[in-house]
C-alpha cells in the first residue's frame, strides 16, 4: 500500500471477515447453498479477498457500495451457471485499502489486475451499483477479455432527470431499506433487525465508498464517452422501482454502449439481484450463453 | 492569565417559526434557508460586533470568533470578515479565530491572505486558530471526510510556509498545489500569528498540537474529562522533550453574569433556549448522528476522554443511535434538568459575581489554564441580556479572576511563550501579558 506524506485518520481494523448470515442456508429456492472457498490475490496494491464458488465458466461478480454480502442466494444461482468469484473491492470487506486510490477507475485497474490472476482467460463481469461502475470502467478499459458483461443497477452515468441517491445524507440503514423494493425484502436481505456484522460492513464500506466517489458522486463524466466503443455482450438489469439509481441510466447505458439489452424487473427496487435472485441469474446465463453461441457462429 | 469573550452569534428569528414558535423542524442540516432575513441578519451582525466593542472595553483580552456553515446557530459563515471589521475598529484586543475550518479549503493560500491582512489591519492582534470541522462544514463545502485529516495537516503547513517562506516558491503537495506561492501580504507578527487548536474529541489532534507546541483550546467540554486530556497533551509533550503549562491549555465554558440571582438563572436557562448550538444538551435542536460522524473523518480509535461529554459525543453520533441506526430524532430534551446538571457540572456558571466567582476558581484550579474563555450571549439571550453581563464581569469578575490567576500562577500564552516556555519579551505587548 502507499501512504501518503500525511498520516490519515484510520478506524481501528483494515478488514471485516466474510458476513456470514445464517439464514443464508437456504437460497430462495429452498436448496442447501452450495459451498464456496475464500482465495486471497496478492498484489503489489495489497491484497483481495475473493469468494469463489460453482461450476462453469468464470463471472467475476462485483459488489454495491455497502460491500459484499457473503455467499447470498444471489451468488448461489449464479454458482448453478458459472464458477463464482465474488471480489471484495479493493478498500472493502477483506480487501486491503489502496490509500491512494481516488476514484472508482482506479479500483478498475486493480480488479483488473486481480482477476488476470485469480481467472486468465474471458470471464463474464458483473457489477451492481457501485459495482457496476468499476466494471464499466473496467470494461472500457481493455484490460481483461470479456465474455460478457452485465450491469445491475449500476451507478457511473449521470442521470438526466432524477438524481442517484446521496447515501452521505441519510443513515446507513436508511439508505439499505430506500435500495430494497419494500421492508419485507430489506428484512429478507439485510436481517430484520440487520445484525452488528452487517451494521459494521455498512460503516466500514462507506469510508472507502467516500474515498473514491464523493465529489462528484457515483458518476464520472470521463465514462460515458468512452462507452460506444465496447464491443462485448451487454445486459443491463433494472429494477423497475429503483430509487438509488434511476432506471434512466440504464436506458442511458443501453443507448450508448451497442447492442446492450436492458431489462427492467418491474416492481423490483435497486437490489434487484438480491430481490430476485434465480430470476436475475437466469438472465445473466441466457446472455453468456447467446454470447457463447455468437462467439461459435463468429 | 489571558481572559477572552465568545458568542456564537445565533440567528434569532423568532418569526421563522423554527424555534418554539409553530414547531417547524430545527433538524441539524434540514432547514431551508429560504426563511432568512437579511434584513434581521444585518441587526444581529451590527449586534454581535458591538458587544465584542463593549467586551474590549470592559477589559477583555481577547475577543473570540467561531465559524460554522449552514447553519442557524452561528452566523459566523466568514468569521474572517467579521475579524477584519474587528481588527480596525478595536485597539487593544487580541482576535481570535477558533477557528477557521482548514479542510474544507480548497485554496489555502486565498486564506492565508486573509489571515496576514486581518493580522496587518490590526497591527499584529491576530490570534489564528484551526479546526477540522463538525461533519456539518464538510457536508456544507463538500470537502471528503476521509482526508480531513491529512488536509487540515497539509493545509497548516502550507500557510505557515506562504507566511514564513520567502517567494515564489512551488508546492506539490497531497492535496494541495500551487505553481507560484507569492502573497503580496505577510503577517505583521513575525515569524506569523499565534496558532491556537481548538476541538473537543480527537487525540490525534491534541497530539498534533502538542508536537508543535500549540496551545491546545478545550471547547465546552466538562472539567474532569478537560483535565484528562490535557494531561494526555503534557504526556505527549513530555515524549517530544519538553513540560506543558499553563501557557498551553485553554478553556472555553459558559458563563452569564447578572445583577441578582433570579436574573441570572432566568436568563442563563437562555444558552439551551432557541437558536443555541445543537451541541448543547437540552436544546431544541436535533442532530443527525451520521452527518456528524462521518466516514473516515475522526479516527475511531483515537478519541479523547472528553467524547464521552454527552454533549460531544451526541454531536458526533455517538450515543443513542449508532453511525447504521435510523434518522429518526431523540426525545424531546428535558430542559429543567439539562440546565440544573450541566450548572452542577461547571459546564454553564451563571450567577452574580458573588457566586460566579467562586465556580470559576473551581475551575481554574482544576484544570490550571492559562487563558479562558467566556461564551456568553448565545441561544436565546438578546443584547441587553448580553451587555449586563459584560458589564459586570468588566466591574466585577475580570479582576477576581486575574487575582486568582495570579494566586494560581496561571501564566497565559502572551506571558510565557508555548514555543520555548520562556516570558515573553518585548512583543504582543497588547494584551493580557501587560496584566
Amino acid at each position: 500500500m502507499c501512504d501518503g506524506a500525511y498520516p490519515a485518520a484510520r478506524g481501528g481494523v483494515d478488514c471485516l471477515p466474510v458476513v456470514r448470515r445464517s439464514d443464508y442456508a437456504l437460497s430462495s429456492g429452498g436448496e442447501r447453498v452450495s459451498d464456496y472457498r475464500e482465495q486471497e490475490v496478492a498484489l503489489a496494491t495489497g491484497r483481495l479477498r475473493v469468494l469463489c464458488g460453482g461450476d462453469g465458466p468464470p463471472l467475476v461478480l462485483l459488489h454495491h457500495s455497502w460491500g459484499g454480502a457473503g455467499w447470498s442466494p444471489f451468488h448461489v444461482a449464479l454458482a448453478s451457471h458459472f464458477s463464482v468469484f465474488a471480489f471484495d473491492m479493493p478498500g472493502y470487506g477483506g480487501s486491503e485499502r489502496p490509500e491512494w486510490a481516488r476514484e472508482p477507475r482506479d479500483l478498475a485497474i486493480i480488479v483488473a489486475r486481480a482477476i488476470r490472476q485469480a481467472a486468465p482467460g474471458a470471464v463474464t463481469l458483473l457489477g451492481s451499483g457501485l459495482g457496476g461502475f468499476v466494471a464499466a470502467e473496467l470494461a472500457v478499459m481493455n484490460a481483461v477479455p470479456l465474455h460478457a458483461l452485465v450491469l445491475v443497477g449500476a451507478a457511473g452515468v449521470k442521470p438526466e432527470a432524477g438524481e442517484i441517491m446521496d447515501q452521505m445524507m441519510m443513515s446507513h440503514a436508511d439508505y439499505a431499506r430506500a435500495s430494497c423494493r419494500d421492508d419485507a425484502h430489506f428484512a429478507r436481505v439485510f436481517g430484520d433487525p440487520p445484525g452488528d456484522d452487517m451494521k459494521q460492513l455498512w460503516d466500514f464500506s462507506r469510508e472507502m465508498t467516500a474515498r473514491v466517489t464523493w465529489k462528484p458522486y457515483m458518476f464520472s463524466r470521463r465514462l460515458p464517452p468512452l462507452l460506444a466503443d465496447l464491443r462485448v455482450p451487454t445486459l443491463l438489469v433494472w429494477g423497475g422501482e429503483d430509487r438509488v439509481v434511476p432506471p434512466e441510466c440504464g436506458a442511458a447505458y443501453a443507448a450508448r454502449i451497442p447492442g446492450a439489452r436492458l431489462e427492467v424487473v418491474a416492481g423490483a427496487g435497486h437490489l434487484v439481484e438480491f430481490e430476485e435472485p434465480a430470476r436475475v441469474a437466469a438472465l445473466v446465463a441466457g446472455l453468456s450463453r447467446g454470447a457463447g453461441a455468437a462467439g461459435a457462429a463468429a | 492569565m489571558f481572559v477572552g469573550y465568545f458568542t456564537e452569534r445565533p440567528y434569532q428569528d423568532p418569526e421563522s417559526g423554527y424555534f418554539g414558535a409553530t414547531g417547524r423542524s430545527i433538524m441539524d442540516l434540514g432547514m431551508s434557508n429560504g426563511a432568512y432575513n437579511p434584513r434581521l441578519g444585518a441587526d444581529l451582525y451590527h449586534r454581535y460586533l458591538d458587544e465584542k466593542l463593549y467586551a474590549e472595553e470592559m477589559g477583555f483580552d481577547g475577543l473570540m470568533l467561531n465559524e460554522h456553515h449552514s447553519t442557524p446557530f452561528c452566523m459566523g459563515q466568514v468569521a474572517n470578515v467579521e475579524a477584519a471589521i474587528l481588527a480596525r475598529i478595536t485597539k487593544r484586543a487580541k482576535i481570535v479565530l477558533l477557528g477557521n475550518v482548514l479542510p474544507i479549503w480548497d485554496d489555502p493560500l486565498w486564506l492565508a491572505e486573509e489571515l496576514a491582512q486581518i493580522d496587518m489591519i490590526s497591527r499584529g492582534r491576530l490570534v489564528t486558530g484551526w479546526v477540522r470541522g463538525t461533519g456539518r462544514e464538510s457536508i456544507a463545502h463538500n470537502a471528503q471526510p476521509p482526508y480531513n485529516w491529512e488536509r487540515f495537516q497539509e493545509a497548516h503547513d502550507f500557510i505557515v510556509a506562504a507566511w514564513t517562506r520567502p517567494g515564489p516558491f512551488r508546492w506539490e503537495g497531497e492535496h494541495y498545489h500551487y505553481r507560484y506561492v507569492n502573497p503580496w501580504s505577510r503577517p505583521y507578527q513575525q515569524p506569523h500569528p499565534p496558532i491556537w487548536i481548538p476541538g473537543v474529541m480527537s487525540r490525534n489532534t491534541v497530539a498534533w498540537a502538542a508536537r508543535h507546541r500549540y496551545p491546545y483550546v478545550m471547547l465546552a467540554t466538562d472539567l474532569g474529562p478537560t483535565k484528562e486530556s490535557f494531561d494526555y497533551y503534557a504526556q505527549v509533550a513530555r515524549e517530544h522533550g519538553y513540560e506543558a503549562g499553563t501557557q498551553h491549555r485553554s478553556y472555553l465554558l459558559k458563563v452569564h453574569v447578572d445583577e441578582t440571582e433570579e436574573k441570572a438563572q432566568e436568563v442563563g436557562r437562555k444558552f439551551i433556549d432557541g437558536p443555541s448550538n445543537p451541541f448543547l444538551e437540552g436544546n431544541q435542536g436535533n442532530i443527525r448522528p451520521f452527518l456528524q460522524n462521518l466516514p473516515g473523518m475522526t479516527s475511531r480509535t483515537q478519541l479523547l476522554p472528553t467524547v464521552n461529554v454527552r454533549a460531544a459525543a451526541r454531536s458526533r453520533g455517538r450515543t443513542e443511535a449508532d453511525a447504521a441506526g435510523g434518522a429518526g430524532p431523540p426525545p424531546p430534551p428535558d430542559k429543567s434538568a439539562a440546565y440544573r446538571e450541566q450548572q452542577e457540572r461547571l459546564s454553564i456558571v451563571t450567577g452574580t459575581p458573588d457566586t460566579v466567582i467562586p465556580k470559576l476558581r473551581t475551575m481554574l484550579e482544576t484544570i490550571r489554564p492559562g487563558s479562558v474563555f467566556f461564551w456568553d450571549g448565545d441561544g436565546a439571550m438578546d443584547h441587553d441580556d448580553a451587555m449586563r453581563s459584560l458589564r459586570l464581569m468588566g466591574q466585577e469578575v475580570l479582576p477576581a479572576l486575574r487575582e486568582i490567576g495570579k494566586e494560581l500562577d496561571l501564566k497565559g500564552p502572551f506571558e510565557i511563550d508555548p514555543a520555548t516556555n520562556a516570558p515573553v519579551v518585548g512583543r504582543n505587548e497588547a494584551a493580557g501579558d501587560a496584566r
